[in-house]
Order: structure tokens, then sequence, then C-alpha cells
């Protein structure tokens, strides 16, 4: 048999037709399958593979102060953005990048945390990038075809450092925020901008927004080949604009006025609603530079000042709240009546007070005799108030005064604030210093010495309820805002009134505070402070100077309330209580129609010329006593 | 014109549609180097490929007026010359490009060529030169086993590089050469059957279960075996299931897993089963119409892997449609049918066997290729014939097409 007849030839030729038939029907099959039957799912996915999404961020909400001054807005800026994709190329294009632009290897390394964490979601290397950047990496675009240079609104605070404790300032977001419960999943990723303190912290959900979407066309390498129709891009919501009672002119003018050298707060507020008018805190910062990033070396310089540039001390510093404290022991004695206004303390005040075996010193060596009320407040007589104090009681002292909230926050909308440092018990002698309080602890308590540290808002809040009715709303920044929980001191409008009478005392011609508040069109209220603290008490540094008081036109209501305290200011009257009526008349003159003037105290109007007329009117006997 | 062209071509329908192909291979190739983002070597590929077209096609010119005396004589020159060629590859052979961990390529100045290109074509025409001489049928497993070392030999070395798309060749040019010289289909699957027991053995069940069908199907044929080779059938088989593990442990980790994810692609969607995920995109987004020459957008935004040389035909899926792959696979059906028509009518063996064993290589290098675009087969780096980018294997393909052609109108 020929192994190669032509029949047995066409015989294993049909067999290997049909192998082939078979191999090739397999494969046309797949493909059919494939091409025809199940096209529509494979289509949908084509799609999906070359389509990354890219957050468009919404423009932050504005913030207004209360005359719709905007203190801060957007101006357009850069954001550069890399896409996602294998770690190594990222590194490689950074390393590349970092040619053209700083980015340091902390960053490199942070922004490689989050790829890891987050996997999908672009990187924004540099958030607010300058210009000069931009335009090298966009001269650039085919060498690094997975970044995307995009328009982000960039924070501006046209208020610059005036207003940087109330705003504070804003940020990108960091590791450990976007891993906190704070910030949704939802609404946050990496190279988002966030509030980092101050008002754009406490109202973050505000401002925030929601971002936006759109969609880019990738190819395999995650290189961006161009944007994916207009029609489906989603562009978020700006953030809702914020409405504060702060008054920016008057941040300003307070900025201005406020000793650069010194440290120190002002707070500023409105009686009618316990508003915040102001909120000054020297020294301060530019909230601008943080925006961009703030460089290593200025976040080190700020931190490292030992005057604490990033400390808000009218919400977080806690000073002994000295005679301004009068004012509450006062008012608790009024209240608890165990002291009529005019009442007389037996003991003539001859410049200290003996209690137990030792004497007690009243600030003037000269004494202030027999006085009522008004008089030992006018006075500062710490004799008068440590037999006040006496009568009331260690007990009686310390039970009002938390329930008043001496040792509680007010709860102001900013994210911190210190709480006050109040004895609520006798325990806190034995918690704190290891013993049961001592009779005479009332003593120094009873002058605001002693275990009491208050914040300037604290004492703010206070003086705000006595230049109404004696309840304070909780001082607020956001318009509109309102903190049901307020205070109230039980008291008469006549003992009110012999409380603001102590007040007017030390600001009338004699009173210790006289000329640095005297103003043209308005009368001053106020009680300064001296404020003993461990430097003061070593004779290594001054006391802290405080100045708490209210303005008003004469013979009306008080328009505004003013509390100010300089650190090692030395006197409440010579340095604070100037700020305070400097203060206030710059915002009364406004809120009236009178032209602002930068000549305003008698003190201001002398050091420059003659005794201005309306003083002379006004004292004639001040006039005559002085020639 | 009919008269000029065959004397031209001798083949003339086969040639032209090879032809048809080449072009059509050129186009994709240049369709491929569309891409959003392009880079020079894909860019210009095309007009490299058509540069190896036209050496190609002179090269055909050449051989095809050699005589078959000439090409029976260079058989064994050349399997010697190409077996020292692939062991020397085993030590001073290189990587290329994405298959830069195999060592496949020999360089020799700024040229390099695959030896096993040449091994097959050379294994080819010594495996029939042997084959032809032989006038009784291969009936015994014994009378199989010199062929089988024959080719085994060149495989195993190609293995060993590892390149186991070349492989899967030869094992393709020794079928279709053992059928045609006669040897039973049983016994054909009999010494298959140690590498499908190789496959089924990572199922211990599915493993018994097959011997034990093995077993019973040698009962059934126990009068055409002779005892001995039964015995020998199931012990290859039992060592095969043995050597498995170990075997597979051998394996490279890409390897194993392109076995893995031909079983399930979703297995690793972003590594191995990329390729496939990402192949089977394109096919399936190219519908029956497809998206239009040099339009296909997977290529376009380079999610295809490999797009101009073994995923080539998932270009042609994603831009010409089911019509574009349909015709593909009918224009390789038609030239392998030829292949197989023109083995029908020449009375000379070794013409015959040399044109089944072109048959037997190019069938499996067309059926895994495109199978693979698919996933009906594991994904082996093997190229298309006559489509794919490749200047050698284009110029062997041309050689391997003039030679089948000149054998059979000289014998």
């Amino acid at each position: 048999m020929n192994l190669y007849h032509p029949h047995s030839r066409r015989q294993r030729a049909r067999g290997l037709y049909l192998t082939m038939g078979i191999l090739m029907g397999i494969l046309t099959v797949a493909f059919f399958r494939l091409q025809v039957l199940r096209s529509d799912t494979w289509e949908l996915r084509a799609e999906s593979n070359r389509i990354r999404q890219l957050p468009i961020p919404a423009p932050r909400g504005t913030i207004h102060d209360r005359n719709g001054r905007v203190i801060a807005d957007n101006v357009p800026g850069y954001a550069i953005t890399l896409l996602p994709g294998p770690p190594d190329s990222i590194r490689a294009t950074l390393n590349k990048m970092s040619q053209y632009m700083e980015i340091s290897d902390e960053r490199i390394e942070s922004l490689l945390a989050f790829l890891t964490r987050y996997g999908r979601q672009p990187l924004v290397v540099d958030s607010d990038a300058n210009f000069p950047v931009v335009s090298a990496l966009q001269e650039r675009r085919t060498e690094f075809p997975t970044v995307y240079i995009e328009m982000r609104p960039r924070r501006r605070y046209l208020g610059g450092e005036a207003a940087a404790h109330v705003l504070g300032y804003v940020g990108e977001i960091t590791a450990d925020e976007l891993a906190s419960t704070d910030f949704s999943q939802d609404l946050y990723e990496q190279g988002m901008v966030v509030g980092k303190a101050g008002v754009e912290k406490q109202y973050e959900s505000i401002l925030q927004g929601r971002r936006g979407l759109k969609y880019v066309e990738v190819d395999a390498r995650g290189r961006i080949v161009g944007d994916f129709g207009a029609f489906r891009v989603d562009p978020g919501e700006g953030g809702e604009s914020l409405h504060l009672n702060i008054d920016i002119e008057l941040q300003e003018w307070i900025h201005h006025i406020f000793p650069k050298s010194l440290s120190g707060a002002v707070i500023a507020l409105d009686p009618e609603d316990g508003g915040i008018l102001a909120l000054y805190s020297n020294p301060g910062y530019d909230p601008n530079d943080f925006v961009s990033g703030i460089s290593t070396e200025h976040w080190q310089d700020l931190n490292a000042d030992n005057r604490n540039p990033l400390f808000n001390r009218v919400v977080l510093g806690l000073y002994p709240p000295a005679s301004t404290w009068k004012l509450a022991v006062a008012g608790i004695g009024l209240d608890l009546g165990v002291i009529t206004p005019d009442e007389k303390m037996p003991v003539p005040c001859t410049g200290s007070y003996a209690f137990g075996n030792r004497s007690y010193r009243c600030w003037d060596p000269d004494g202030h005799g027999f006085n009522n009320l008004a008089e030992a407040i006018g006075n500062s007589c710490d004799v008068y108030f440590y037999q006040l104090g006496l009568r009331i009681g260690l007990d009686p002292l310390l039970r009002r005064s938390t329930e008043i909230g001496f040792s509680r926050r007010c709860g102001i909308d900013l994210p911190q604030e210190s709480q006050g440092i109040f004895p609520s018990e006798r325990e806190f002698w034995e918690r704190r210093f290891g013993y049961a309080p001592r009779e005479g602890e009332v003593l120094p308590l009873s002058i605001g010495q002693g275990p009491n540290s208050q914040t300037p808002l604290k004492i703010a809040q206070f003086y705000l309820a006595l230049a109404r009715d004696g309840s304070a709303p909780t001082p607020v920044l956001a318009r509109d805002l309102e903190i049901g929980d307020t205070w109230a001191l039980d008291l008469d409008p006549d003992h009110l009134e012999a409380l603001r009478e102590g007040l007017r005392r030390v600001t009338a011609p004699g009173g210790t505070a006289h000329f640095g508040t005297a103003l043209e069109h308005w009368e001053v209220l106020g009680k300064t402070g001296t404020a003993e603290h461990g430097l003061s008490q070593a004779g290594l540094a001054e006391p802290h100077a405080w100045f708490a008081g209210m303005a008003g036109p004469f013979g009306g209501s008080p328009g505004i309330v003013v509390v100010v305290i300089v650190e090692y200011g030395k006197s409440g009257s010579a340095i604070a209580a100037p700020i305070m009526a400097k203060t206030a008349d710059y915002y009364l003159r406004r809120k009236h129609g009178i032209p602002t003037d930068s000549v305003q105290t008698y003190l201001d109007h002398v050091q420059i010329g003659p005794v201005p007329t309306w003083y002379q009117e006004r004292y004639p006997a001040v006039i005559g006593a002085i020639r | 014109m009919t008269r000029q062209l065959t004397k031209w071509l001798l083949e003339p329908s086969l040639v032209l549609a090879v032809l048809a192909v080449t072009c059509f291979g050129v186009a994709m190739i240049y369709s491929a180097g569309v891409v959003h983002i392009p880079n020079d070597v894909t860019q210009n590929a095309w007009i490299r490929q058509g540069t190896w077209f036209v050496l190609a096609v002179t090269a055909f010119i050449v051989v095809v007026r050699v005589p078959v005396r000439w090409i029976e004589w260079v058989a064994l020159p050349s399997y010697t010359l190409s077996i020292l060629l692939l062991i020397s590859t085993l030590v001073v052979g290189t990587g290329v490009g994405t298959a830069a961990g195999v060592k496949s390529w020999i360089q020799i100045g700024s040229f390099s060529f695959q030896p096993s290109e040449i091994a097959k074509i050379a294994t080819i025409l010594f495996l029939a030169k042997f084959l032809s001489q032989r006038k009784d049928p291969l009936n015994s497993v014994q009378d199989l086993l010199l062929p089988a070392l024959l080719v085994g030999l060149p495989l195993t070395l190609v293995m060993l590089q590892p390149d186991l798309g070349t492989a899967m060749a030869f094992g393709g040019i020794l079928f279709a050469m053992l059928f045609w010289a006669g040897t039973p289909v049983i016994l054909l699957l009999l010494i298959a059957s140690p590498i499908l027991g190789l496959m089924l053995s990572y199922d211990t069940i599915i493993w018994s279960g097959y011997m034990v069908a093995l077993v019973g199907f040698l009962y059934l044929f126990r009068y055409r075996l002779l005892l001995f080779e039964s015995v020998g059938v199931v012990l290859a088989n039992l060592a095969a299931g043995t050597v498995a593990q170990p075997l597979w442990n051998r394996l490279a980790i890409y390897q194993q897993n392109r076995i893995l994810v031909f079983l399930d692609p979703e297995v690793d969607p972003r590594g191995a089963g990329y390729q496939l995920i990402q192949s089977k995109v394109a096919i399936g987004s190219g519908g029956v119409m497809g998206q239009g020459f040099t339009l296909g957008s997977q290529k376009r935004y380079d999610f295809l892997p490999e797009q101009h040389t073994d995923f080539i035909f998932s270009v042609v899926g994603e831009e010409l449609g089911f019509i574009g792959t349909a015709f593909g696979i009918l224009a390789f059906c038609f030239i392998l049918g030829r292949l197989v028509h023109m083995a029908t009518r020449t009375p000379d063996p070794f013409a015959g066997l040399v044109v089944l064993g072109i048959f037997g290589a190019w069938l499996a290098h067309i059926f895994v290729n495109i199978g693979m675009t698919v996933g009906v087969v594991p994904i082996t780096g093997i190229p298309l014939p006559f489509v794919s980018y490749g200047g050698t294997f284009l110029l062997m393909c041309w050689i391997s097409l003039a030679i089948a052609v000149r054998v059979v109108h000289e014998g």
C-alpha cells in the first residue's frame, strides 16, 4: 500500500480540513459572542476604562463684615494636579517636576502615602502654584502628560493681619484631617483647601461648598488626552457666604492704634445683641501667607516667636482679672443683699487692712478713707472690697461666681476657647494647692487676684451684662447667630446704676483713667486693672494692664463694650484705657455719622496742641485747677 | 495573463492571498501606531514592516526558484545549525522589548533574529526528509520515537528560553507531519495524552477520572497496540501527573499567572489578567462593524498591550468589528486550505510533508495567537503570521511559503 496514494492523501486532507474547521470555528464563535452578542457591555467598559474624574474645587464662600464689606474672597489661582498611577512613575514624575518647582522630599513622601491610601484619586501637588511654575510646566506639557493644571480659586484676606485672629486661615487638608471624622470622605479629598483656624475653621462646612467633577480622557498609562465632553461636567456649588458681626474698619483701626511692641488683646461687643464688633490679638500674622502653603521657615518662625503670634489672646489668653473683677464682687454683694449702694464699710481704708494676723495692702498706701460702693469702685479701693468679700463669705462668693459662669467657657463661635479658672468649691484648694482654704482666701479673691484667671472674652461678657440689664448673651462672630446660653446677674436697676456710677468715677475728672479716656462726643465708663502675675510679683516684669468698660452718648445707653488687656502694660489707666477709648470713639463716631478723627482723647489733643474747647466747656473746674 | 502569473508565482491564489494578508498586516501595524500620545517606535513600525515586506517578497522570488534538490540537501545542515543556534541562544541570547526576560534572540551587531524561526523551517525540512524515506506508516509508539525526538530536541530548547508559543508551533509541526505520514489518529492522541494529563493534574479527582478513561480507551484498542506500548502510555501519563506540581513550581510567576488568568481573567485584572481583559474590551467594543480603521479607542488610548505584535488581531477586532475578524479568520482558512490542497495534489511524499509541516506551524500560530486575544487559549507570546510586526518572522514566513510552493511544483 502506498502511503501517499491519492486516495489516502484525500482522506487525510479531509481530516485536516475538519481539524482546521473546528479550530477556526471555535475562534469564530468566540469572536461572534464577544462582538455581536455581548458588544454592549464591552463598549461600556471601554468607555469607563479611559475616563478619569477630576474634582473641580468649589469657590469658598466669601466672608463679609457687619457693613457688608468683603473681608475674605477668592482670586483665580492655579493648582497642579497629578493623575494617579503606579507609585514608581508618580515618584519619577514628581522628581522630574521638582526641577521646575519646589517640592520637598516630605511632600513627595506624603503624596505617595496619599496614593497608597486613596489609590484612584488625583494628587494635588500644589494647590496654589505661582505663575512661573505654571508656565514652566505648561511649556513642557509633553514631558508631563499626567500633569493637569487647572484654575482654582485662591483665598484672599483683604483685612490682612488686622483680622487674622478672627478669620484664621485656610490650608491644604492634612492626612490626619482627612482620616478624621470631621471631614467626611464624600466631601473631602487630598489637595482640598480647608479652614485651619478661626472663623474659617469654625464655619468650614458652610464656607466649603460642594466640589464639582469633571472628566478627562486618559490613555492606559494615565496620560491625559483631553477633556471629556463638557456636558458631563458637574460644576459643584460654591460655599455660602458668611456675614460677621465684625466691623472690619474698627478692626483695622485697633490694629493701627495698638502698640506694635506690646502683646495684648482687644475685644469690642455690641450691647444690643452681644455681637462681636472687633476681636483683636497682637501680635498677629498675615493669613494670606498661609494660603499658598506656608513655607516651613515662616511656620517655624511663627511658632518659635516667644510673643506667640498664632495665639489668640482674646479667647485663649488667661489673665488674673485684677480690679476689673471688683465689679463682679460688687454685683454679687448687691445681688445677695449683703450691702446697699450707699453703705460705707465700717473700717476706713488707711492703705491696708488687717485680717487674722496679717495685713492686706490697698494699692494706694495713702488710703481712701470711708467709701460707698461707687466711690470704692472709682478709687478701686482694695480695703473696701476685702470687707465686702468677708461679708459675702467664701462659699457664697464661689457659688455665685460659678453660677454666673466664671469657670465656664462663653461658647463663642470659634474653634478654641480657654476655660476660665475659678474655684467652684473649697475642694479646689485641696486639689490644686494641697490644703483646705483658709478664711483669708476670700480677700485676694475679692480684688481679682488669687486662683482666678479669665479670658478677655469672659471679662467682656461680664461688662456686656453691666452695659445691658445685667444679662448678657454669648458673644458671637456670625451675624444672625444666637447662642441661647445667656447669663444673668440679678440686679435691680438701682444697683446696676450704682455699679455704672462707680465705673463713671474711674473716668471722671480725678478718676485714674480720666485723661486717657476723655472723648469729645462720648461718655466712657470703665475699670482699670493691674494684674499681678508670677513674674511681676518676683519683680521681673510689669503687671498686665486691663481696661474694661463701655461707651456711648452722654446720657444715653452704652453703644459699645470694650475690653483691653496689654501684657506687661504696667498701668491700666495709662496704657489700656486710651486703647479702649479710641476703639469706642472710632466705632461710635461712624455709627452716629460723625467724621472720624485720628486725634481722639484728651491726651491725644494736648500732646499736639492746646486743650480742646469741648474739654474746656465740659470741665471748666478741671481747667481752673490745672491753671 | 493567468499563465504568466502562474509561471511567476506557481501558486497564484495562495501567493496572492498571502500578499493581501501581508498588506493588510502592514496597514494594521500602521493603525496600531496611531495613538493619542505617539512614540517614534510604534509610529514608524509600519514603514519598517513595509521594508521587510519588500525584502520578504524578494526572498520569495529567489527561493521559489531554488531546486528542490538543494532544499533537500540543506535540511540536515540547517537543522544541525539551528540546534546549535538554539543552544547558544540559551547562553548568549537576549530579550527584546517587552519580552525582555526571554532569551530567544541572538544579536549580531545591530541585527538581531530569533533562531527558533530558522529552527522551525529546518526541522520541517529535516523531518520531511526523514519521514519521506519511510515506506510504511508509523504504526507503533516505537516508530514515533525518532521523529518525536527530532522535533522534541528543538522544542525542548525553545521551552528552556522559555518560549511557550514557539514550542506550541513545534507541536503543530510534529502532529501535522506525523498525521500526513500516515500515523493512526489514535496513536497521535495517545502520544498527546501525557500533555493532556499534565494539564488535568491540577485537580486530583479530574485527573483520576482521566486516567481511568485512558486505561479504558487502551483496553478498547488493545488489539491495535502492543502491550508495552499501552503500558508506556500509562506510565508517561502517570509521570506527567507526577511532575506536574514540581514543573508548575518551576514556572515563572508570570507564566503561572497567565495560565491562572486564562481560567479567570478577573482574578488579577491589573496584573496578568490585564492584557486579556483589555484585549477583550477592545474586541468587544468593536461590535459588528468596528470603530473604523485607525479609530479604535482602546488602541488609541494605549490600553491594548503589544498592539502591533502579539495583539494585532485585537486592533482588527476593535476597528473592523466582527466583519473584520471573520474575514481575517476566513483569509487564514483559505491560506491553510490551499496548503492542504497543495499537499493533496502532490504525489511527492517530501513535498507533501514539507507543506504539512508549514501548515502545522502556521495553524498553531494562527489559532494560538487569535485564540489568546479572546481568551480561548492562554496568553503566550506568539505572533500572527504575515500580520504581526516583526521582520525576521515575516521573512521566514515568506521563505516557508516559497519552499512550500517550490517543493510542490517541482515534486
